[in-house]
C-alpha cells in the first residue's frame, strides 16, 4: 500500500496562516510548525483547516494565499479554523450594487 | 512533433471526426441508428432536442459543427421542427467540410434514412482522410477546464494542479478557458485585479453580479450545510476552491459560449444567460459546460473530480484529473491523472501540474484519454439566451 508522508497537513501557499488536513488527523497528533510543535486538541477531518500561526481577532484568514474570511476571536496555532471562529468578509455584489443605486 | 488537421479557417484540429447531428428529439433515434453502424470508428452523435427555435442553440450548433476537431457533418431532420437546417448546413459548407442533410419525412422514413445516412458516412470518411496535416504548436491550442463531482479534495489537489497546468500552457501561448461565474461568487475582486485592463475587470465584476441575481431568482443556495461539513468555512473559501483551477495568469478576456479566443491567454467564460431567467438552470449538468467550452474552440477539457465523474465528451476529449486518491484507486480505468498523490504527499502541486500539461500535448498528438478509449461521448445542448459580449471583453490585438 502507498506510504503516507509524516505530516497530515499541507500548506497551500507560503503566505497562508492555515494548514489543510490531507486526511483525518486524530486528536493528539503532533504537528511541527514554525513556532514549535503543537498537539491537536481535537480530531480534524480531512479538508478542514488549522491555524499555523497565532491569528488575532480581526485578522484576515489566508488560504491559497487569498483571503477566505476574518477571525472573530484569537486563534492559537494548531486550533481548528472554521465557521465557529471565522466570518465571511464577503458582501454580495447584488447588495453593494443596490446600495449604490440612485433611485 | 505534433501534427493536426488543417481547416479552411486556419484552425487546427487534434481529431478528425464525423458528426451525426439530430436537429430535434424526433430525429434522435434515426441519427443514433446511423452511428451504431460505425462503432469503433470516429463517428459521433450530437443533437438538439427542442422543437422550438432558439438563437443560442443555432449558434452553438454552428460552432460545434465547424469545430477544428470535426471533419464532416450529417444533419438528421424530421422535417417539421423549427431548427433552421438551411442556415446551419450552409455554415458547415462554407467552412469547407463535407455536409449532408437528411429529412426523415422526405427520405421515406426510418429505415431508408438510416441507410442513406450510413452510405453517406462511408463516403465522407474516405473524403476526410485527405485533409492535410500540419505542425501544431501550443499557441494553436484552446484548453477548457471544469470541475464536477467535487468533494473536499477537489479544491486542495486537483484544482490547484489544473491551475498550475494552465499557467504552463498559457506561458507557451495556448488559450485557456475557465468558467462558472455562479461558482466564483466571492472572487470577483480578486478576478478583477487579475484582468489585463480595468474595463475588463469591471466587465468581470458585472458578470458575477449577473450570476448572483440569476441564482437568487432560482432560489439556489450557494453555501450549504454540506459545504461546512466538508471543511469550507465561508462562501469565498468555497469559490476559491473552484477558482484556483484558473491558475495565476492575468485574465485576458471575458467570453460567452461560442466566442473564440482571438489569441493565447487566460479567459473567463460567462455561462449565465442574459436577461430574465427564462430557461431554468444555466448548465444542467457538467457536459453542458463542456459543450460550451467546445463551442468556443476548446480542443480538450481538463475535468477535475473528487467523487469520480466518468464522463467524456463528443467532439473534444476530456482529461480526467482525480483529486481524491481513494477515488483514483476505485475508478482507475476512468482516470487520467492522479492528483490524489498531492493528498498523500507523494508529489507536489507543481509536479502534477507538469504531468497534466505533458498529457495535454500527448492528447493533442493523438493519444486517447481514458474516457475516449471507453467510448464516452456525452453531449447536452439546451435553451439559453445571450447578448453579445461588450468591447471591453476581448484583448485588443492592435494595442
Amino acid at each position: 500500500m502507498t506510504e503516507l508522508k509524516a505530516c497530515p497537513f499541507m500548506r497551500l501557499h507560503p503566505d497562508d496562516n492555515t494548514l489543510v488536513a490531507r486526511i483525518n488527523a486524530d486528536e493528539g497528533t503532533k504537528i511541527d510548525m514554525d513556532g514549535g510543535q503543537v498537539q491537536l486538541s481535537q480530531t480534524i477531518p480531512m479538508a478542514h483547516k488549522i491555524a499555523c500561526r497565532h491569528i488575532k481577532s480581526g485578522d484576515v484568514v489566508l488560504k491559497y494565499g487569498m483571503p477566505i474570511g476574518v477571525a472573530t476571536v484569537d486563534i492559537a496555532p494548531g486550533e481548528h479554523v472554521h465557521v465557529h471562529n471565522v466570518r465571511s468578509a464577503y458582501t454580495p455584489s447584488v447588495v453593494l450594487h443596490e446600495a449604490d443605486a440612485v433611485s | 512533433m505534433i501534427e493536426g488537421w488543417l481547416r479552411q479557417d486556419g484552425r487546427k484540429g487534434i481529431r478528425n471526426s464525423v458528426l451525426v447531428a439530430y436537429l430535434v428529439e424526433c430525429a434522435h433515434f434515426v441519427a443514433s441508428e446511423i452511428v451504431t453502424e460505425f462503432r469503433g470508428q470516429d463517428v459521433q452523435l450530437i443533437g438538439f432536442p427542442g422543437c422550438f427555435p432558439n438563437e443560442y442553440a443555432a449558434q452553438m450548433m454552428e460552432r460545434l459543427c465547424t469545430h477544428p476537431n470535426v471533419g464532416a457533418v450529417l444533419f438528421v431532420s424530421l422535417g417539421c421542427e423549427s431548427f433552421d437546417k438551411v442556415r446551419v448546413s450552409a455554415a458547415v459548407e462554407a467552412s469547407g467540410r463535407p455536409v449532408r442533410t437528411l429529412v426523415i419525412q422526405k427520405a421515406g422514413g426510418t429505415k431508408s434514412t438510416i441507410k442513406l445516412g450510413q452510405d453517406w458516412i462511408k463516403s465522407a470518411l474516405l473524403e476526410i482522410d485527405n485533409v492535410s496535416r500540419t505542425p501544431l504548436a501550443p499557441s494553436d491550442l484552446v484548453i477548457g477546464t471544469v470541475c464536477g463531482g467535487s468533494d473536499g479534495t477537489s479544491g486542495i489537489s486537483g484544482n490547484p494542479a489544473a491551475g498550475r497546468a494552465f499557467d504552463f500552457l498559457v506561458a507557451e501561448g495556448a488559450a485557456c478557458i475557465f468558467e462558472e461565474t455562479g461558482e466564483l461568487i466571492g472572487c470577483e475582486e480578486i478576478m478583477a485585479e487579475r484582468a489585463v485592463a480595468p474595463e475588463l475587470g469591471q466587465a468581470i465584476r458585472e458578470s458575477v453580479l449577473k450570476a448572483e441575481r440569476y441564482y437568487q431568482t432560482l432560489g439556489y443556495g450557494s453555501f450549504a450545510a454540506g459545504n461546512a461539513a466538508g471543511g469550507l468555512s465561508t462562501i469565498e473559501e468555497k469559490s476559491l476552491g473552484a477558482y484556483v483551477k484558473s491558475g495565476s495568469s492575468q485574465i485576458s478576456g471575458l467570453i460567452k459560449p461560442g466566442d473564440i479566443p482571438p489569441c493565447g491567454g487566460l479567459y473567463l467564460m460567462d455561462v449565465v444567460p442574459d436577461g430574465d431567467v427564462r430557461f431554468g438552470f444555466p448548465n444542467i449538468s457538467d457536459n453542458a459546460e463542456i459543450v460550451e467550452m467546445i463551442a468556443s474552440g476548446a480542443h480538450m477539457t481538463l475535468f477535475v473530480t473528487g467523487r469520480g465523474s466518468v464522463v467524456g465528451s463528443a467532439i473534444s476529449p476530456v482529461i480526467k484529473i482525480c483529486a481524491n486518491p481513494e477515488t483514483y484507486r476505485a475508478l482507475f480505468d476512468d482516470m487520467d491523472i492522479n492528483a490524489g498523490d498531492i493528498i498523500e504527499g507523494h508529489r507536489t502541486i507543481d509536479e502534477v501540474g507538469q504531468e497534466i500539461s505533458e498529457l495535454v500535448y500527448a492528447v493533442a498528438g493523438g493519444q486517447q484519454t481514458k474516457s475516449e478509449q471507453l467510448g464516452h461521448r456525452e453531449f447536452i445542448l439546451t435553451y439559453k439566451s445571450f447578448e453579445p459580449i461588450g468591447p471591453a471583453c476581448l484583448p485588443n490585438l492592435h494595442s
